[in-house]
């Protein structure tokens, strides 16, 4: 606990954040290992295993299943253990936002040494294990994610600018750019479209819910969009980012990376993500406007889900080769 | 009979706790040991077994 604390205030005095809430923050002890499980942010967790698993699926070299799952296991904790290390240097804030103030160590289930050590453990585990199983190159992808999420995105953005989740997006749209390089060891155009893909879907996904819970994040002090540049600034914003992300999503197609059937889905996909940001845009005032921005939130979680598991459908199934789709 | 400095002073709810967490931790070693065999397996692939000539 002791050198936890004072390894975090060490490094918030060098990014020079205000130290002050820290004490706030209760000791844990024996916690089992739900809690552990739950410093992974398991939901997090599936949506990278989900996209990491459509990159190795569409890089042009197969690769051998126990390879492949050693591969996906691995990128798939590490990521978790950036959630960890994300929970760990944010527990001060969290114990202040209603969303996030029950997660195991503001509520004091597990403590932030324990949370800190299980994050390194497995993010050195889940590189070393890539390294063997994949290659440098992808486990080298995976460090650096990890190390981009918990030190570049959690320590330094998010409390300094409202352009947090934009920058510390690359970390969330990196997990493609890994599972391709596992497979084919290198990193190509097509792992760089769904790098973009995933880039831009993170600002309307996020500030969606940041206008929701702005209250939250001031309360924290996070400056979040809506909180720092006002919810009109962030409905335009979160509009020219689903203009812009929406014919992104259709762009695997034309390089053949997405067949028929994906193309089919991140139009209409894409159409919807448009109409539902239009009507974030719209509609400002009251309980509507809360509802439209939820409704933003949700289907994006759902547009960007489908988009990746068609990815997987077709490669995986061999849609494209066998019907063409 | 003396308690177990280790265990002393914890709950049942503790203890319990922590034989599931160190069932768990064993688990994932015994998971990791496995995969690296497997992993090994593979990257030896079926010439492995050949003589050298």
């Amino acid at each position: 606990m002791r050198s936890a604390r004072f390894c975090k205030v060490l490094l918030m005095s060098i990014v020079g954040q205000d130290t002050s809430s820290l004490e706030a923050v209760d000791l844990g002890f024996e916690a089992g290992p739900r809690e552990y499980i739950s410093l992974l942010k398991p939901r997090v967790m599936s949506l990278v295993v989900l996209t990491a698993l459509a990159g190795m699926l569409c890089a042009p070299h197969s690769i051998h299943p126990v390879i492949g799952f050693a591969s996906l296991a691995a990128i798939s904790v590490g990521a978790g253990a950036a959630g960890a290390l994300n929970m760990w240097w944010d527990a001060d804030i969290d114990m202040l936002m209603a969303r996030t103030r029950l997660r195991a160590i503001p509520s004091g289930r597990v403590s932030p040494d324990e949370a800190l050590s299980f994050g390194l453990i497995l993010s050195f585990f889940a590189v070393l294990t890539l390294a063997a199983a994949a290659n440098l190159l992808a486990a080298g992808l995976l460090a650096f994610t990890i190390f981009f999420y918990a030190v570049i995105y959690t320590m330094w953005l998010k409390r300094s600018t409202p352009q947090n989740i934009v920058i510390g997006g690359a970390a969330g749209a990196l997990p493609p750019v890994v599972g391709y390089a596992a497979a084919s060891g290198s990193v190509t155009l097509d792992s760089l479209l769904l790098f973009a893909i995933i880039f831009m879907w993170t600002p309307p996904h996020f500030w969606a819910l940041a206008l929701v819970k702005s209250r939250d994040y001031e309360r924290a002090g996070v400056p979040m969009m809506p909180n720092v540049k006002g919810p009109s600034r962030t409905r335009l914003e979160i509009l020219l980012y689903t203009l812009v992300l929406a014919p992104l999503g259709v762009a695997p197609w034309f390089t053949g990376m997405g067949g028929g059937l994906y193309a089919a889905a991140a139009i209409v996909g894409g159409a919807g993500m448009i109409v539902l940001a239009g009507r974030v845009y719209r509609i400002r005032e009251g309980s509507a406007a809360n509802k439209a921005a939820m409704q933003l939130f949700g289907y994006s979680i759902v547009y960007l889900f489908l988009l990746m598991a068609l990815l997987v459908a077709e490669h995986g199934l061999g849609l494209i080769d066998r019907w063409g789709l | 009979m003396a308690e177990n400095p280790i265990t002393a002073g914890l709950t049942a709810a503790q203890l319990r706790n922590r034989r599931r967490r160190n069932v768990a931790i064993g688990l994932s070693i015994a998971f990791l040991a496995a995969l690296f065999y497997a992993i090994t397996i593979v990257k030896l692939g079926p010439n492995a077994l050949q003589a050298v000539p």
